[in-house]
Protein backbone atom coordinates (compact mmCIF):
# COMPACT_ATOMS: atom_id res chain seq x y z
CA UNK A 1 0.00 0.00 0.00
CA UNK A 2 1.50 3.45 -0.98
CA UNK A 3 0.14 6.72 -0.10
CA UNK A 4 1.51 9.74 -2.14
CA UNK A 5 1.17 13.68 -1.13
CA UNK A 6 1.14 15.83 -4.22
CA UNK A 7 1.70 19.64 -4.31
CA UNK A 8 2.40 21.81 -7.36
CA UNK A 9 6.50 21.84 -7.10
CA UNK A 10 6.77 18.67 -4.76
CA UNK A 11 9.09 20.38 -2.40
CA UNK A 12 7.33 22.23 1.07
CA UNK A 13 3.80 21.64 1.08
CA UNK A 14 3.53 17.94 0.30
CA UNK A 15 6.26 16.98 2.24
CA UNK A 16 4.58 19.06 5.45
CA UNK A 17 1.24 16.27 4.32
CA UNK A 18 3.58 13.72 3.90
CA UNK A 19 4.89 13.72 7.81
CA UNK A 20 1.55 14.38 8.81
CA UNK A 21 -0.18 11.35 7.29
CA UNK A 22 3.40 9.10 8.46
CA UNK A 23 1.97 10.70 12.32
CA UNK A 24 -1.98 10.23 11.81
CA UNK A 25 -0.77 6.56 10.75
CA UNK A 26 1.36 6.11 13.57
CA UNK A 27 -1.28 7.03 15.78
CA UNK A 28 -3.89 4.85 14.34
CA UNK A 29 -1.35 1.86 14.36
CA UNK A 30 -1.56 1.48 10.71
CA UNK A 31 1.56 -0.32 9.25
CA UNK A 32 2.86 -1.54 5.96
CA UNK A 33 2.36 2.18 4.21
CA UNK A 34 4.81 3.46 2.35
CA UNK A 35 4.09 7.53 2.22
CA UNK A 36 5.89 9.67 0.10
CA UNK A 37 5.91 12.91 -1.61
CA UNK A 38 6.12 14.10 -5.38
CA UNK A 39 5.14 16.89 -7.90
CA UNK A 40 2.47 17.59 -9.59
CA UNK A 41 3.84 16.80 -13.45
CA UNK A 42 5.42 13.85 -11.91
CA UNK A 43 2.92 12.41 -10.14
CA UNK A 44 1.55 9.86 -12.76
CA UNK A 45 -1.64 6.94 -11.62
CA UNK A 46 1.05 4.02 -11.23
CA UNK A 47 2.85 5.50 -8.29
CA UNK A 48 0.12 4.95 -5.22
CA UNK A 49 -2.85 3.45 -4.65
CA UNK A 50 -4.01 6.88 -2.89
CA UNK A 51 -3.05 10.26 -3.53
CA UNK A 52 -3.37 13.42 -1.08
CA UNK A 53 -3.96 16.45 -2.53
CA UNK A 54 -4.95 19.91 -1.87
CA UNK A 55 -8.41 21.69 -2.80
CA UNK A 56 -6.92 24.28 -4.82
CA UNK A 57 -4.85 21.93 -7.16
CA UNK A 58 -6.68 18.94 -7.20
CA UNK A 59 -8.68 19.88 -10.21
CA UNK A 60 -8.25 18.59 -13.27
CA UNK A 61 -6.09 15.83 -11.70
CA UNK A 62 -9.12 12.69 -11.49
CA UNK A 63 -6.97 10.65 -13.81
CA UNK A 64 -4.13 9.46 -10.96
CA UNK A 65 -7.08 7.33 -9.69
CA UNK A 66 -8.05 7.18 -5.71
CA UNK A 67 -7.71 11.24 -5.01
CA UNK A 68 -8.35 12.28 -1.43
CA UNK A 69 -8.97 16.11 -1.43
CA UNK A 70 -7.61 18.46 1.44
CA UNK A 71 -9.95 21.39 2.33
CA UNK A 72 -7.17 22.80 4.78
CA UNK A 73 -3.88 21.71 4.66
CA UNK A 74 -2.66 22.32 7.84
CA UNK A 75 -5.65 20.98 9.07
CA UNK A 76 -5.04 17.84 11.34
CA UNK A 77 -8.15 17.01 12.33
CA UNK A 78 -9.25 16.74 8.84
CA UNK A 79 -6.20 14.66 7.70
CA UNK A 80 -6.63 12.20 10.58
CA UNK A 81 -10.83 12.23 9.92
CA UNK A 82 -9.95 11.43 5.73
CA UNK A 83 -6.69 9.38 6.21
CA UNK A 84 -8.96 6.98 8.96
CA UNK A 85 -11.83 6.69 6.37
CA UNK A 86 -9.12 5.23 3.84
CA UNK A 87 -7.45 3.00 6.45
CA UNK A 88 -11.02 1.86 6.90
CA UNK A 89 -11.69 1.55 3.44
CA UNK A 90 -8.68 -0.53 2.63
CA UNK A 91 -8.73 -2.65 5.97
CA UNK A 92 -5.99 -1.45 6.98
CA UNK A 93 -7.62 -0.89 10.24
CA UNK B 1 48.89 12.25 9.75
CA UNK B 2 49.38 14.87 7.21
CA UNK B 3 47.12 11.98 5.12
CA UNK B 4 44.70 12.39 7.29
CA UNK B 5 44.05 15.93 7.63
CA UNK B 6 44.08 16.04 3.69
CA UNK B 7 41.60 13.31 3.73
CA UNK B 8 39.58 15.26 5.85
CA UNK B 9 39.80 18.24 3.59
CA UNK B 10 38.73 16.10 0.73
CA UNK B 11 35.70 15.01 2.13
CA UNK B 12 34.54 18.29 3.86
CA UNK B 13 34.81 19.79 0.60
CA UNK B 14 33.11 17.74 -1.55
CA UNK B 15 29.31 18.57 -0.51
CA UNK B 16 27.64 15.59 -1.76
CA UNK B 17 29.54 14.06 1.08
CA UNK B 18 29.05 16.46 3.49
CA UNK B 19 25.29 16.72 3.31
CA UNK B 20 25.03 13.03 3.15
CA UNK B 21 27.17 13.44 6.54
CA UNK B 22 24.82 15.96 8.01
CA UNK B 23 21.77 13.58 7.26
CA UNK B 24 23.65 10.77 8.86
CA UNK B 25 23.96 12.29 11.94
CA UNK B 26 20.22 13.79 12.20
CA UNK B 27 19.45 9.61 11.24
CA UNK B 28 21.66 8.60 14.12
CA UNK B 29 19.82 11.05 16.47
CA UNK B 30 16.08 9.91 15.73
CA UNK B 31 17.55 6.34 16.48
CA UNK B 32 16.63 5.18 12.99
CA UNK B 33 17.46 1.45 12.26
CA UNK B 34 20.31 0.39 9.86
CA UNK B 35 18.19 0.22 6.82
CA UNK B 36 16.85 3.25 7.04
CA UNK B 37 19.90 4.77 7.90
CA UNK B 38 21.93 3.06 5.06
CA UNK B 39 18.63 4.29 2.38
CA UNK B 40 18.47 7.80 3.74
CA UNK B 41 22.20 8.42 3.60
CA UNK B 42 22.56 7.40 0.71
CA UNK B 43 19.21 9.23 -1.08
CA UNK B 44 20.57 12.00 0.48
CA UNK B 45 24.56 11.86 -1.46
CA UNK B 46 22.41 10.75 -4.31
CA UNK B 47 20.76 13.62 -4.01
CA UNK B 48 23.30 16.29 -4.39
CA UNK B 49 24.93 14.99 -7.28
CA UNK B 50 21.16 15.17 -8.97
CA UNK B 51 21.18 18.87 -8.35
CA UNK B 52 24.86 19.28 -10.54
CA UNK B 53 23.29 17.02 -13.29
CA UNK B 54 20.27 19.77 -13.90
CA UNK B 55 22.81 22.43 -13.57
CA UNK B 56 24.95 21.01 -16.06
CA UNK B 57 21.43 21.06 -18.52
CA UNK B 58 20.45 24.54 -17.08
CA UNK B 59 23.67 26.24 -18.14
CA UNK B 60 22.98 24.58 -22.40
CA UNK B 61 19.85 26.52 -21.83
CA UNK B 62 20.99 29.86 -20.02
CA UNK B 63 23.78 30.67 -21.88
CA UNK B 64 22.72 30.97 -25.19
CA UNK B 65 19.72 32.78 -23.77
CA UNK B 66 22.11 35.58 -22.41
CA UNK B 67 24.13 35.56 -25.19
CA UNK B 68 20.70 36.02 -27.51
CA UNK B 69 19.28 38.96 -25.20
CA UNK B 70 22.61 40.52 -25.25
CA UNK B 71 22.67 41.11 -28.92
CA UNK B 72 19.41 41.92 -29.27
CA UNK B 73 18.50 44.51 -26.68
CA UNK B 74 22.77 45.56 -25.55
CA UNK B 75 21.47 45.11 -22.07
CA UNK B 76 21.63 42.16 -20.00
CA UNK B 77 18.36 39.99 -18.93
CA UNK B 78 17.97 38.23 -16.15
CA UNK B 79 15.24 35.80 -15.20
CA UNK B 80 15.02 35.20 -11.57
CA UNK B 81 14.95 31.66 -10.31
CA UNK B 82 15.93 29.68 -6.76
CA UNK B 83 16.38 26.74 -8.17
CA UNK B 84 18.78 27.61 -11.18
CA UNK B 85 20.71 29.84 -9.50
CA UNK B 86 21.57 27.68 -6.34
CA UNK B 87 21.94 24.78 -8.43
CA UNK B 88 24.58 26.88 -10.01
CA UNK B 89 25.76 28.17 -7.06
CA UNK B 90 26.21 24.93 -5.55
CA UNK B 91 29.53 23.86 -8.02
CA UNK B 92 31.65 26.57 -6.21
CA UNK B 93 30.03 27.35 -2.92
CA UNK B 94 28.28 23.66 -2.17
CA UNK B 95 30.50 22.45 1.33
CA UNK B 96 29.99 26.22 2.71
CA UNK B 97 26.47 25.97 1.74
CA UNK B 98 25.74 22.79 3.50
CA UNK B 99 27.77 24.10 6.24
CA UNK B 100 25.67 26.89 6.86
CA UNK B 101 22.20 24.97 6.29
CA UNK B 102 23.29 22.72 9.29
CA UNK B 103 24.65 25.30 11.45
CA UNK B 104 22.03 28.22 10.48
CA UNK B 105 18.98 25.36 11.23
CA UNK B 106 20.91 24.69 15.56
CA UNK B 107 20.99 28.68 15.28
CA UNK B 108 17.35 28.85 14.38
CA UNK B 109 16.17 25.96 17.44
CA UNK B 110 18.28 28.28 19.89
CA UNK B 111 16.79 31.62 19.18
CA UNK B 112 13.63 30.32 19.36
CA UNK B 113 14.59 28.54 21.99
CA UNK B 114 15.67 31.40 24.70
CA UNK B 115 14.13 34.72 23.03
CA UNK B 116 10.36 35.12 22.37
CA UNK B 117 10.64 34.68 18.69
CA UNK B 118 9.36 31.10 18.72
CA UNK B 119 9.60 30.13 14.67
CA UNK B 120 11.10 27.02 13.59
CA UNK B 121 11.50 27.66 9.91
CA UNK B 122 10.05 24.57 8.34
CA UNK B 123 10.16 25.20 4.55
CA UNK B 124 13.47 23.00 3.74
CA UNK B 125 14.22 24.20 0.53
CA UNK B 126 13.91 27.69 1.11
CA UNK B 127 16.62 27.15 3.77
CA UNK B 128 18.56 25.45 1.00
CA UNK B 129 18.81 27.80 -1.07
CA UNK B 130 19.11 31.07 1.69
CA UNK B 131 22.10 29.28 2.54
CA UNK B 132 23.52 29.01 -0.62
CA UNK B 133 23.04 32.78 -0.91
CA UNK B 134 24.60 33.86 2.06
CA UNK B 135 27.14 31.19 1.55
CA UNK B 136 27.94 33.44 -2.29
CA UNK B 137 27.38 37.06 -0.21
CA UNK B 138 29.88 36.01 2.98
CA UNK B 139 32.22 34.63 0.66
CA UNK B 140 32.24 38.11 -1.49
CA UNK B 141 32.37 40.38 1.72
CA UNK B 142 35.35 38.30 2.49
CA UNK B 143 35.02 35.75 5.01
CA UNK B 144 36.45 32.76 4.62
CA UNK B 145 36.93 29.37 6.41
CA UNK B 146 35.40 29.07 9.94
CA UNK B 147 34.20 32.86 9.82
CA UNK B 148 32.39 32.72 7.21
CA UNK B 149 31.11 29.59 8.02
CA UNK B 150 29.75 31.17 11.19
CA UNK B 151 28.81 34.36 9.96
CA UNK B 152 26.55 32.60 7.63
CA UNK B 153 25.17 30.39 10.02
CA UNK B 154 24.06 33.11 12.34
CA UNK B 155 22.46 34.97 9.91
CA UNK B 156 20.72 32.23 8.61
CA UNK B 157 19.31 31.74 11.96
CA UNK B 158 17.97 35.20 12.47
CA UNK B 159 16.50 35.37 8.78
CA UNK B 160 14.75 32.08 9.82
CA UNK B 161 13.00 33.47 12.43
CA UNK B 162 12.46 37.24 11.63
CA UNK B 163 10.68 36.12 8.20
CA UNK B 164 7.80 34.52 9.77
CA UNK B 165 8.21 36.94 13.25
CA UNK B 166 7.33 40.20 10.53
CA UNK B 167 4.61 38.10 9.06
CA UNK B 168 3.06 37.04 11.70
CA UNK B 169 0.16 39.79 12.76
CA UNK B 170 -0.59 39.29 9.14
CA UNK B 171 -1.16 35.37 9.73
CA UNK B 172 -2.98 35.95 12.87
CA UNK B 173 -5.50 38.00 10.99
CA UNK B 174 -5.79 35.43 7.95
CA UNK B 175 -5.86 32.69 9.85
CA UNK B 176 -7.47 33.88 13.29
CA UNK B 177 -5.28 31.95 15.58
CA UNK B 178 -1.57 32.15 16.43
CA UNK B 179 -0.39 28.59 15.95
CA UNK B 180 1.07 28.49 12.68
CA UNK B 181 3.47 30.73 10.90
CA UNK B 182 4.21 31.36 7.22
CA UNK B 183 7.76 29.67 6.43
CA UNK B 184 8.42 31.57 3.26
CA UNK B 185 11.03 33.94 2.06
CA UNK B 186 9.49 36.35 0.39
CA UNK B 187 7.57 37.35 3.81
CA UNK B 188 8.82 41.18 3.20
CA UNK B 189 6.74 41.44 -0.13
CA UNK B 190 3.51 40.04 1.72
CA UNK B 191 3.70 42.15 4.58
CA UNK B 192 4.07 45.24 2.42
CA UNK B 193 1.04 43.89 0.45
CA UNK B 194 -0.68 43.38 3.69
CA UNK B 195 0.28 47.24 4.22
CA UNK B 196 -1.24 48.19 1.10
CA UNK B 197 -4.45 46.47 1.45
CA UNK B 198 -4.87 48.49 4.53
CA UNK B 199 -3.98 51.41 2.96
CA UNK B 200 -6.20 51.59 -0.24
CA UNK B 201 -9.22 50.12 2.08
CA UNK B 202 -9.38 53.33 3.82
CA UNK B 203 -10.84 53.82 7.18
CA UNK B 204 -14.36 52.31 8.43
CA UNK B 205 -15.64 50.75 5.44
CA UNK B 206 -16.12 47.16 5.05
CA UNK B 207 -13.66 46.12 1.77
CA UNK B 208 -15.31 43.49 -1.10
CA UNK B 209 -13.54 40.32 -0.49
CA UNK B 210 -12.24 38.58 -3.74
CA UNK B 211 -14.00 35.91 -1.99
CA UNK B 212 -17.62 37.82 -3.01
CA UNK B 213 -16.91 37.65 -6.57
CA UNK B 214 -17.08 35.56 -9.25
CA UNK B 215 -13.90 34.68 -10.92
CA UNK B 216 -12.69 31.97 -13.47
CA UNK B 217 -11.41 28.73 -12.84
CA UNK B 218 -9.65 26.62 -14.59
CA UNK B 219 -5.75 28.16 -14.06
CA UNK B 220 -5.32 25.35 -11.94
CA UNK B 221 -2.43 23.82 -14.26
CA UNK B 222 0.29 26.59 -13.90
CA UNK B 223 0.70 25.17 -10.72
CA UNK B 224 2.31 22.77 -12.46
CA UNK B 225 5.81 24.16 -12.19
CA UNK B 226 6.90 22.19 -14.81
CA UNK B 227 4.36 23.12 -17.37
CA UNK B 228 4.19 27.17 -16.46
CA UNK B 229 8.28 27.01 -16.45
CA UNK B 230 8.28 25.31 -19.61
CA UNK B 231 5.65 27.82 -21.34
CA UNK B 232 7.30 30.90 -20.05
CA UNK B 233 10.56 30.49 -21.13
CA UNK B 234 9.16 29.51 -24.84
CA UNK B 235 7.39 32.91 -24.64
CA UNK B 236 10.76 34.90 -23.90
CA UNK B 237 12.60 32.72 -26.00
CA UNK B 238 10.58 32.91 -28.77
CA UNK B 239 10.50 36.92 -28.33
CA UNK B 240 14.41 37.76 -27.41
CA UNK B 241 15.10 35.19 -30.54
CA UNK B 242 13.11 37.40 -33.09
CA UNK B 243 14.50 40.45 -31.45
CA UNK B 244 18.43 38.81 -31.98
CA UNK B 245 17.72 37.45 -35.44
CA UNK B 246 18.06 34.41 -37.17
CA UNK B 247 21.11 35.52 -38.54
CA UNK B 248 23.05 35.71 -35.32
CA UNK B 249 21.48 32.64 -33.80
CA UNK B 250 22.11 30.26 -36.91
CA UNK B 251 25.52 31.59 -37.47
CA UNK B 252 27.05 31.77 -33.51
CA UNK B 253 24.84 29.55 -31.62
CA UNK B 254 22.55 26.92 -32.96
CA UNK B 255 24.67 25.91 -35.38
CA UNK B 256 22.94 26.16 -38.32
CA UNK B 257 19.56 24.90 -36.86
CA UNK B 258 16.86 26.62 -37.30
CA UNK B 259 16.33 29.90 -34.80
CA UNK B 260 12.90 29.15 -33.69
CA UNK B 261 13.88 25.39 -33.40
CA UNK B 262 16.45 25.79 -31.47
CA UNK B 263 14.81 28.53 -28.90
CA UNK B 264 11.86 26.19 -28.63
CA UNK B 265 14.09 23.22 -27.55
CA UNK B 266 16.54 25.82 -25.32
CA UNK B 267 13.40 26.84 -23.71
CA UNK B 268 12.20 22.82 -22.61
CA UNK B 269 15.74 22.52 -21.71
CA UNK B 270 15.49 25.41 -19.12
CA UNK B 271 12.40 23.52 -17.78
CA UNK B 272 14.29 20.04 -18.19
CA UNK B 273 16.80 21.43 -15.68
CA UNK B 274 14.90 22.80 -13.08
CA UNK B 275 12.70 19.47 -13.13
CA UNK B 276 15.62 17.76 -12.53
CA UNK B 277 17.02 19.95 -9.95
CA UNK B 278 14.15 19.91 -8.00
CA UNK B 279 14.41 16.11 -7.92
CA UNK B 280 17.50 16.02 -6.66
CA UNK B 281 16.89 18.80 -3.70
CA UNK B 282 13.62 16.33 -2.68
CA UNK B 283 16.35 13.93 -1.98
CA UNK B 284 18.50 16.13 -0.17
CA UNK B 285 15.81 17.34 2.34
CA UNK B 286 14.27 13.69 2.35
CA UNK B 287 15.99 12.77 5.57
CA UNK B 288 17.03 16.42 6.82
CA UNK B 289 13.69 18.29 7.38
CA UNK B 290 12.20 16.12 9.42
CA UNK B 291 15.10 15.19 11.95
CA UNK B 292 15.17 18.89 12.31
CA UNK B 293 11.52 18.91 13.27
CA UNK B 294 11.85 16.85 15.39
CA UNK B 295 14.40 17.48 17.09
CA UNK B 296 13.30 21.55 17.51
CA UNK B 297 10.26 19.77 18.68
CA UNK B 298 11.84 18.32 21.61
CA UNK B 299 13.58 21.18 22.52
CA UNK B 300 11.20 23.97 21.70
CA UNK B 301 8.16 24.17 23.85
CA UNK B 302 5.31 26.37 22.36
CA UNK B 303 7.30 26.39 18.63
CA UNK B 304 5.46 27.90 15.90
CA UNK B 305 6.39 25.93 13.10
CA UNK B 306 6.58 28.19 9.90
CA UNK B 307 5.02 26.12 6.84
CA UNK B 308 5.42 26.41 3.17
CA UNK B 309 3.37 28.94 1.21
CA UNK B 310 0.46 26.94 0.03
CA UNK B 311 -1.38 26.94 3.46
CA UNK B 312 -2.06 30.42 3.01
CA UNK B 313 -3.94 29.76 -0.94
CA UNK B 314 -7.01 27.92 0.85
CA UNK B 315 -8.26 30.68 2.70
CA UNK B 316 -8.71 32.43 -0.82
CA UNK B 317 -8.53 30.66 -3.71
CA UNK B 318 -9.85 34.16 -5.93
CA UNK B 319 -7.31 36.33 -4.59
CA UNK B 320 -4.44 33.45 -5.15
CA UNK B 321 -5.20 34.11 -9.13
CA UNK B 322 -6.01 37.65 -8.68
CA UNK B 323 -2.45 37.95 -6.87
CA UNK B 324 -0.60 36.62 -9.74
CA UNK B 325 -2.18 38.10 -12.50
CA UNK B 326 -1.65 41.28 -10.76
CA UNK B 327 2.12 40.43 -9.42
CA UNK B 328 2.42 39.80 -12.98
CA UNK B 329 1.58 42.90 -14.46
CA UNK B 330 3.77 44.72 -11.83
CA UNK B 331 6.67 42.83 -13.63
CA UNK B 332 6.06 43.60 -16.89
CA UNK B 333 5.54 47.25 -15.73
CA UNK B 334 8.94 46.98 -13.65
CA UNK B 335 10.27 45.58 -17.01
CA UNK B 336 9.69 48.30 -18.97
CA UNK B 337 10.79 51.22 -16.46
CA UNK B 338 13.64 48.91 -16.60
CA UNK B 339 13.85 49.17 -20.69
CA UNK B 340 13.21 52.65 -20.41
CA UNK B 341 15.95 53.62 -17.64
CA UNK B 342 18.46 50.97 -19.25
CA UNK B 343 19.47 49.09 -16.46
CA UNK B 344 20.02 45.23 -15.99
CA UNK B 345 16.27 43.66 -17.62
CA UNK B 346 14.58 41.48 -14.93
CA UNK B 347 11.91 39.01 -16.83
CA UNK B 348 8.87 38.49 -14.95
CA UNK B 349 9.29 34.89 -14.26
CA UNK B 350 5.87 32.97 -13.76
CA UNK B 351 6.86 30.95 -10.98
CA UNK B 352 7.88 33.42 -8.62
CA UNK B 353 4.94 35.60 -9.52
CA UNK B 354 2.83 32.76 -9.03
CA UNK B 355 3.81 32.02 -5.66
CA UNK B 356 4.68 34.95 -3.98
CA UNK B 357 2.16 36.92 -6.00
CA UNK B 358 -0.72 34.56 -5.09
CA UNK B 359 0.08 34.92 -1.27
CA UNK B 360 0.05 38.70 -1.52
CA UNK B 361 -3.25 38.36 -3.10
CA UNK B 362 -4.39 36.71 -0.17
CA UNK B 363 -2.63 39.09 2.62
CA UNK B 364 -3.96 41.68 0.21
CA UNK B 365 -7.31 40.90 0.21
CA UNK B 366 -7.01 40.07 4.47
CA UNK B 367 -6.47 43.32 4.63
CA UNK B 368 -7.83 45.45 2.28
CA UNK B 369 -10.42 43.02 0.37
CA UNK B 370 -10.62 42.91 -3.81
CA UNK B 371 -8.89 46.32 -3.91
CA UNK B 372 -6.34 45.29 -1.44
CA UNK B 373 -5.19 41.97 -3.35
CA UNK B 374 -5.17 44.14 -6.65
CA UNK B 375 -2.80 46.89 -5.36
CA UNK B 376 -0.96 44.70 -2.70
CA UNK B 377 0.41 42.27 -5.69
CA UNK B 378 0.89 44.68 -8.32
CA UNK B 379 3.64 46.08 -5.62
CA UNK B 380 5.03 42.86 -4.92
CA UNK B 381 5.53 42.64 -8.52
CA UNK B 382 7.51 45.25 -8.32
CA UNK B 383 9.54 44.58 -5.24
CA UNK B 384 10.45 40.97 -6.67
CA UNK B 385 11.14 42.90 -9.85
CA UNK B 386 13.74 45.65 -8.48
CA UNK B 387 15.29 43.51 -5.70
CA UNK B 388 17.48 41.29 -7.91
CA UNK B 389 18.91 44.69 -9.53
CA UNK B 390 20.32 45.66 -6.97
CA UNK B 391 20.96 41.92 -5.31
CA UNK B 392 22.97 41.04 -8.27
CA UNK B 393 26.04 43.32 -7.73
CA UNK B 394 26.50 42.17 -4.43
CA UNK B 395 26.36 38.46 -5.46
CA UNK B 396 29.81 38.59 -7.07
CA UNK B 397 30.60 36.33 -10.21
CA UNK B 398 27.17 34.81 -9.92
CA UNK B 399 25.72 38.04 -10.60
CA UNK B 400 26.50 37.49 -14.24
CA UNK B 401 24.72 34.18 -14.38
CA UNK B 402 21.38 35.27 -16.18
CA UNK B 403 19.39 33.58 -13.18
CA UNK B 404 19.46 34.57 -9.39
CA UNK B 405 17.23 34.96 -6.53
CA UNK B 406 13.33 35.61 -7.04
CA UNK B 407 11.54 35.77 -4.06
CA UNK B 408 12.13 39.06 -1.68
CA UNK B 409 13.76 38.08 1.15
CA UNK B 410 16.33 36.86 -0.74
CA UNK B 411 17.09 40.12 -1.85
CA UNK B 412 16.56 42.13 0.94
CA UNK B 413 18.69 39.77 3.24
CA UNK B 414 21.18 39.85 0.16
CA UNK B 415 21.81 43.86 -0.40
CA UNK B 416 21.64 44.04 3.60
CA UNK B 417 24.49 42.12 4.55
CA UNK B 418 26.30 42.96 0.43
CA UNK B 419 25.97 46.99 1.07
CA UNK B 420 27.32 46.23 4.99
CA UNK B 421 29.83 44.45 3.82
CA UNK B 422 30.70 46.98 0.71
CA UNK B 423 30.84 50.13 3.60
CA UNK B 424 32.69 48.50 6.41
CA UNK B 425 33.66 44.78 5.70
CA UNK B 426 33.16 41.36 7.53
CA UNK B 427 33.21 43.68 10.84
CA UNK B 428 30.19 45.52 9.83
CA UNK B 429 28.55 42.19 9.14
CA UNK B 430 30.00 40.37 12.51
CA UNK B 431 28.68 43.55 14.69
CA UNK B 432 25.48 43.96 12.82
CA UNK B 433 24.49 40.15 13.24
CA UNK B 434 25.67 40.69 17.41
CA UNK B 435 23.36 43.57 17.76
CA UNK B 436 20.56 42.17 15.86
CA UNK B 437 20.56 38.94 18.27
CA UNK B 438 21.05 41.34 21.03
CA UNK B 439 17.80 43.40 20.07
CA UNK B 440 16.05 39.61 19.40
CA UNK B 441 16.86 38.68 23.10
CA UNK B 442 15.36 41.52 25.05
CA UNK B 443 12.44 40.02 26.47
CA UNK B 444 9.61 43.23 25.74
CA UNK B 445 11.43 45.49 24.04
CA UNK B 446 10.32 47.85 20.95
CA UNK B 447 9.52 45.70 17.53
CA UNK B 448 12.39 45.43 15.29
CA UNK B 449 13.02 46.90 12.62
CA UNK B 450 14.74 44.42 9.92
Amino acid sequence: MKFLAVCGSGLGTSFMVEMNIIQVLNELGVTGVEVSHSDLSSASPGDADVFFLAKDIAEGNDHLGEVVVLDNIIDMDELKEKVKKVAEEKNLI
Amino acid sequence: MNNVLTTLIDVLSQPAILVALIALIGLLAQKKNMSDTLKGTTKTFVGFLVIAAGAGILETSLVPFGSMFQEAFNVSGVVPNNEAIVALALNEYGSNTALIMFFGMIVNILIARFTRFKYIFLTGHHTLYMACMLAVIMAVAGFDTVPLIAAGAVALGIIMTLSPAILQPFMRKLTGNDNVALGHFSAVGYAISGLVGQAVKGKGKEATSTEEIDFPKGLGFLRDSTVSIALTMIVMYFVVAIAAGPAYIESELSDGTNFLVFSLVQAGNFAAGVFIILAGVRLVLAEIVPAFKGISTKLVPNAKPALDVPIVFTYAPNAVLIGFFSSFIGGLFSMIVMAVVGSTIILPGVVPHFFTGAAAGVFGNATGGLKGAVAGSFVNGIIISFLPVFLLPVLGELGFANTTFSDADFGVGGIFFGSLANYGGPMAIVISLAVILVLMAIPFGKKKSA
